[in-house]
């Protein structure tokens, strides 16, 4: 158990790294607190696989220092630093039983028999794998064997941390959701810093406390599920999280109004005077075709999901997906658009800045 | 039920023309030689089953012989497997993942494969001769008599040698090849889970290169029992009969003393040792397979 401190991890696979473009990770700062689960989100290769490994210690990160609990593990071994890893594809001893898996890290640690059978009998009656601890562990289903990789990890005392990298991504679809409770119901009753590593956002979304988005070797934004829905920092940020997500205009900001291919947008409030690229950001689920005043909008499509409905328009020159409510009719490509002002964000250079 | 279109036969009747003549028609004139016994001057006499009937009875001249020679065979198969399986499998874990080295080392290991059967025994007459030979000159510079003309072991020990020389890269090909199928994160749970350099070998490599080693094991349990060229260069049998392997003694029966009857005879029961040696192999790998999948 420990918290984790990643103090200017940075990590290029090119042995002589220059300019910033050569790091697969930018020097990043991260504090990771104990009992919390934290999920690393980003689409494929964007380092999130590389970050997990430096804290694993598979990969030895170029420059800055890993802390758990304050001491110095950057030159620790993988085994010393008694971290628990879950990889995309099942990871199990062919020619061991199930519990033969699950007693294999303490037999390397040549713990006491009587200590190493408690302990799996421990950790199988905690992932339900009791049943079937006599059996060949090569014939077990694809969930099966990624609960046997946890469990490996489990079952020595005291694991620093548990690392999941896309433990789901061969599970069937319909296991999933199991697999995933059964992971929230470990972490409760572990109090474990779980680290879990995904491009899927539901999953980030439902299994973590904090997400970390990241793109390009960059951590983008930390926060809770809600602080990323509500106020993303970055424009990939909105983006990325949300389906659909975040519509962003480029715009000219003047006070408290945005101007956008000559229709006047209301902010939440006075901007001082922006230089750079300047975009306002709305999420689609502040946006609404209204009956009674608002922006002309053209509609180019409306997506019936069953729950809500969406439409596809353009305002001026530029597409905005925006909710159509209940009750509110379509008739023609003629439509007026309603924007709630207090959702309004603005991003110079596509980072998020506040009002004065 | 469907029609049949019988024309289809005669669009396969080349084929059985081209066997017909390639394969059943020398298997069938064996078969007629191993009943006979043959004179000079092209005579031959009905023998019936007495070449079979003398060549399994070890306390004859034949049978005896064939024994001597089957054995010699089986315990040829046995040292180069033991050896090379083993060697093959070190020499895959020590190569070089990747780069120049990699090239460089596929290359070198290629090459005594490359090498024709009777060039490789002309290399290692040479080379193991004991007045002019680079290896031989050196063991017994180096204090310990070596001379594979001489004595049945330093005999053994050259063809032996020879063999693993010329076939431990074919197992150590396969091997690497099957170990770069394994993906990185076996070995990276490994490191996880603390295990140790022999552990990972155990329980993550060895099972893993099972199928391969099967396929190794087949491959050089059915060349070496079938050895001919390389010994008979480099020692033609001797000295007296101490590397006198099946096949060699089927040509001095035939050719050498012209009794085609027992050398018919005899090629017919190597023939299906060899068969009953690869179905065993055959049906226990197919069976492994079967209960694989039954358990996935």
């Amino acid at each position: 158990m420990a918290r984790i401190t990643l103090d200017g991890i940075a990590h290029s696979y090119g042995p002589r790294p220059s300019v910033p473009d050569d790091y697969a990770l930018k020097p990043l700062h991260l504090e990771w607190k104990q009992g919390l689960a934290y999920a690393l989100l980003g689409p494929s290769g964007c380092g999130k696989t590389t970050l997990l490994n430096i804290i694993s210690g598979l990969v030895q990160p170029s420059a800055g220092r890993l802390l758990f609990d304050g001491q110095d593990v950057t030159d620790w071994s993988t085994e010393r630093r008694n971290i628990a890893q879950v990889f995309q594809f099942p990871v199990i001893y062919d020619t061991m039983t199930v519990g033969g898996n699950l007693a294999f890290p303490l037999n390397n640690r040549r713990l006491p028999r009587m200590q190493v059978q408690a302990r799996v009998a421990e950790t199988a009656a905690m992932l339900g794998l009791t049943d079937v601890l006599d059996r060949p562990a090569r014939g077990m289903s694809a969930d099966a064997k990624q609960k046997i990789s946890l469990g490996r990890g489990l079952v020595r005392q005291d694991v620093a941390a548990v690392l999941f990298d896309e433990p789901l991504t061969v599970i069937d679809p319909g296991l999933t959701w199991e697999l995933r409770s059964k992971l929230k119901a470990v972490h409760r009753a572990l109090d474990l810093l779980m680290i879990s590593v995904t491009h899927d956002q539901t999953e980030a979304l439902t299994f973590a406390d904090e997400v970390v988005v990241m793109n390009g070797g960059r951590v983008l934004q930390v926060g809770t599920p809600a602080e990323l829905f509500e106020r993303p920092d970055h424009t990939f940020v909105g983006h990325f999280i949300g389906s659909p997500g975040m519509n962003l205009l480029p715009a000219a900001v003047e006070g408290a109004r945005a101007r956008v291919d000559g229709h006047e947008l209301a902010l939440p409030g006075h901007y001082a005077k922006l230089g750079g690229r300047v975009q306002v950001g709305v999420r689609p689920d502040f946006v609404r075709l209204t009956a009674g005043p608002g922006l002309p909008v053209q509609i180019e499509r409306v997506d019936d999901l069953g729950r809500l409905r969406l439409a596809r328009v353009r305002l001026g020159d530029h597409p905005l997906v925006a909710t159509v409510p209940p009750g509110v009719p379509i008739d023609g490509v003629e439509a007026r658009l309603a924007i709630d002002p207090s959702r309004m964000h603005v991003y110079v250079d596509d980072v998020r800045v506040e009002p004065e | 039920m469907r029609a049949h279109d019988n024309r289809a036969w005669l669009l396969v009747l080349p084929v059985f023309v081209v066997v017909l003549f390639s394969a059943v028609l020398p298997l069938m004139t064996v078969v007629n030689y191993s009943v006979q016994d043959s004179f000079g001057n092209n005579q031959f006499f009905w023998n019936g089953m007495g070449w079979f009937r003398e060549l399994l009875d070890p306390s004859s001249e034949l049978g005896g012989r064939f024994l001597a020679a089957l054995v010699r065979n089986l315990a040829f198969s046995a040292m180069i497997l033991a050896i090379e399986v083993p060697l093959g499998i070190l020499v895959a874990l020590c190569m070089p993942r990747r780069g120049w080295r990699l090239a460089v080392t596929l290359v070198v290991m290629a090459l005594p494969l490359l090498v024709p059967w009777n060039v490789v025994g002309t290399i290692w007459q040479v080379f193991a001769r004991a007045d002019i030979g680079l290896f031989g000159a050196a063991v017994n510079g180096a204090g310990i008599d070596y001379n594979y003309a001489g004595e049945p072991v330093a005999a053994w020990v050259t063809v032996v040698l020879m063999d693993v020389w010329h076939w431990t890269s074919l197992v150590a090909l396969l091997c690497y090849a099957g170990l770069r199928a394994i993906p990185d994160a076996y070995y990276q749970a490994a490191k996880v889970d603390g295990a140790s350099r022999w552990a990972v070998f155990r329980h993550i490599e060895l099972p893993k290169l099972r199928r391969v080693l099967v396929i190794a094991v087949l491959l050089r349990f059915i060349d070496s029992f079938m050895i001919y060229t390389e010994p008979f260069v480099v020692t033609g049998g001797g000295p007296g009969n101490s590397t006198t392997f099946l096949s060699i003694d089927l040509v001095k029966l035939a050719l050498g003393q012209f009794d085609l009857g027992k050398a018919a005879a005899m090629s017919l029961v190597y023939n299906l040792i060899t068969l009953l040696v690869c179905w065993v192999f055959f049906t226990t790998l197919t069976q492994i397979d079967a209960r694989r999948e039954g358990a996935a």
